[in-house]
């Protein structure tokens, strides 16, 4: 699905090394030594080392990793707030690293805005001016970036706080500030860098669920940065994952929990929370059988008993789910002469997408007795979920 | 055994060296020094040609208005006593010598502090020199000050100015380095110019410590001045030294006394200016 996607940066063995004498370490790097070895060697730090990623357009990227992982460094090298050592950033053409100094400017206030772990809001600019900084910066003339900046203010919940101070504001409404700040810029691409790490749980969850709305709505190409596996997996739509300055997993969260790259992975996402982000689809079932619309009742009861099931999902001609029928209606509707299980069937089921959470199942299973039907858009059925598996696949997660 | 080594003529290089200025450069100096004494008489007069209350309202009024009635109160008791002694002249003299001394320190002291912050190559050249600047005794500033000014404020303004100015640069430099670097981040992430960055971003938050510099400037800026009246500056300074040449510790203290009454009316005025500009 991601291959026929526009790419809107595209990172190319991107490396960074702290220190006076950078080719010395890279030289080392390339006969296979690792980060620890080439500081005690040459006492240059490997801060990333042969970085290749690509960032989609309108894509939630996160890119995850402990802090030592290199992810701070990694971001801002992007905007070259760190000069990259050696590598490619391209954004719509324009490699980053090679741009001249005006240009890097230029490429700054079109491409990127910012947002920062400790909000970095200016303290003696009130909200709006904080918010109107990128356009001012830019030259927008002043009626305009007010009323640019404004909007961006009532995107995130601000309005009415345009002339307060930010040490007036708690931290969550700060973070706001620097979201508008962002928001208002109205760059192509959206870094956030750890931009919630400094919020108490309950207000992160808040904003974690705002920035998924804000960005769906936008389309926002936007980076993320974070060292919290699970705001990674349950914003993300790909992360990638960050190891002492290398990746070693890029991937969609399911991708990452269901089939982790390596040991570390592995170590990494136990404890998760893995009914919060698998989905239904991790623990649908093949349908075994159906029977058509025009099928009788004996017809449903053969296969049923063929296949050791308790109930059957009727299709239409066109595979559509349109009902579902038990052993027991069957047989009721076998004594009673009907002629097709349509006249008995029951809509008493739960159907789901493929990307419905699993921890949502689980209220559906103790309110209903029959399997839950996995269906697409267009009501054609995919498959199953029996209660059984829905456990399974936790306890395998949990396994790992 | 003794080792039979010459003595270094520094005190002999240094004089070549100060007399090699003054000369060539004699035509500088007296430039220098009539602007300077146009600046000092100008404001000196026009001190004295305001009546003395008047001038008492205005700072009184300053007082009141930069920072609160306890100020005010204390500035016209303080002020009515100098009246009193008959040192306002003088007092009207020092002031003018410490405003002009400040106003040139902090216009020289402003733009070297901003280079210094921003050149790493800089701060570390000038640290050194403001180190020698400071630890240097004050009185010696005034022996180069009279050959290239002559004997009076010129001269006065001259070590003033040199005594005075390294806080200044010192606190403009502290200021600007001590913006945090994600401020500085996240202008640069906006894509600020150098120029944008210093007018919008670390001036404005620098201002409070770089106002503390001012505040120090002036301080040792008066100190100065009543230490030049050895090199015929007028005012306060010139009063005490006076009484010291005639054993009279009575008129001494008197001076001494306005002199420090000025000092904490500066003080806190500047102060409460800095305050101000930060609420």
């Amino acid at each position: 699905m991601s291959d026929n996607r526009n790419v809107k940066i595209r990172v190319r063995n991107l490396s960074k090394v702290f220190g006076s004498q950078p080719k010395k370490a890279l030289e080392l790097r390339d006969q296979g030594l690792k980060r620890p070895e080439i500081l005690d060697k040459t006492g240059q730090t490997l801060g990333l080392s042969n970085i290749d990623f690509d960032v989609y357009e309108g894509e939630l990227l996160v890119i995850m990793g402990l802090s030592g992982s290199g992810k701070s460094t990694l971001i801002r090298c992007l905007n070259r707030l760190i000069e990259p050592t050696e590598g490619e950033i391209v954004i719509d053409g324009q490699n980053i690293p090679s741009l001249k100094e005006k240009e890097l400017l230029e490429c700054r206030r079109r491409h990127f805005s910012m947002v920062f772990q400790n909000f970095a809001l200016f303290p003696h600019r009130t909200v709006q001016e904080n918010a109107e900084f990128g356009l001012e910066i830019r030259g927008v003339d002043a009626a305009e970036r007010r009323e640019t900046a404004r909007n961006a203010l009532k995107q995130v919940g601000l309005d009415g706080w345009e002339n307060a101070l930010p040490r007036q504001l708690s931290g969550g409404m700060q973070q706001r500030v620097g979201l508008a700040r962002a928001l208002a810029n109205d760059a192509s691409v959206l870094l956030m860098d750890e931009a919630f790490s400094a919020l108490d749980p309950l207000i992160r969850g808040d904003m974690q669920q705002e920035l998924l709305q804000l960005q769906h709505r936008m389309k926002k190409t936007t980076v993320f940065i974070t060292h919290d596996l699970d705001e990674a997996l349950s914003i993300g739509d790909r992360i990638v994952l960050l190891k002492d300055g290398e990746v070693v997993q890029i991937g969609t969260p399911e991708e990452i929990l269901t089939k982790p790259a390596d040991d570390y992975v592995r170590r990494f996402i136990e404890g998760v929370d893995k009914s919060r982000i698998l989905s239904a689809e991790s623990a649908m079932r093949k349908v075994r059988s159906t029977v058509r619309d025009t099928d009788g009742p004996r017809t449903a009861l053969r296969k049923m008993r063929d296949h050791t099931l308790d109930s059957i999902y009727i299709l239409d001609r066109d595979r559509r789910l349109i009902g579902l029928i038990d052993a027991d209606a069957a047989s009721q509707a076998l004594e009673d002469g009907k002629e097709t299980v349509t006249e008995v069937m029951t809509q008493d089921f739960r159907k789901v997408t493929r990307d419905e959470p699993l921890h949502n199942l689980f209220a559906m299973f103790s309110e209903n007795r029959f399997p839950i039907a996995v269906v697409d858009d267009d009501q054609v059925l995919q498959g199953v979920v029996v209660k059984g598996a829905v456990l399974d696949e936790l306890a395998q997660a949990g396994d790992h | 055994m003794a080792i039979d080594f010459p003595r270094i003529p520094l005190g002999d290089w240094i004089e070549g060296g100060l007399n090699w200025l003054t000369t060539e450069y004699s035509g500088v100096t007296r430039g220098i020094s009539r602007i300077t004494q146009t600046g000092i008489d100008g404001l000196n007069d026009a001190l004295m040609w305001l009546p003395d209350w008047s001038l008492l309202v205005i700072i009184v009024g300053l007082c009141w208005w930069l920072a609160n009635v306890r100020l005010a109160i204390g500035a016209v008791a303080g002020l009515a006593l100098i009246w009193d002694l008959g040192l306002w002249d003088p007092m009207i003299e020092t002031l003018t010598l410490v405003v002009i001394a400040t106003l040139v320190a902090v216009v020289i002291a402003l733009p070297v502090g901003i280079a210094a912050a921003l050149s790493e190559r800089l701060y570390k050249t000038i640290m050194p020199i403001l180190d020698f600047m400071q630890t240097m005794p004050a009185f010696v500033y005034l022996i180069p000050a009279i050959p290239f000014f002559g004997i009076g404020s010129v001269s006065a303004i001259f070590a003033t100015v040199i005594f005075s100015m390294p806080p200044a640069i010192r606190f403009t430099t502290l200021g600007i380095r001590q913006v945090p670097t994600e401020l500085v981040e996240a202008a640069d992430a906006y894509g600020a110019t150098r120029g944008q960055k210093l007018f919008k971003v670390q001036l404005p938050l620098s201002l409070p410590t770089v106002m503390a510099g001012i505040n120090q400037t002036i301080m040792l800026a008066l100190s100065m001045v009543v230490i030049a009246a050895m090199i015929g500056a007028d005012g306060l300074g010139s009063e005490v030294w006076r009484a010291i040449q005639r054993l009279r510790p009575g008129d001494g203290f008197e001076a001494g006394i306005a002199v420090v009454i000025l000092a904490m009316l500066l003080d806190r005025l500047t102060q409460s200016l800095r305050k101000k500009g930060k609420a």
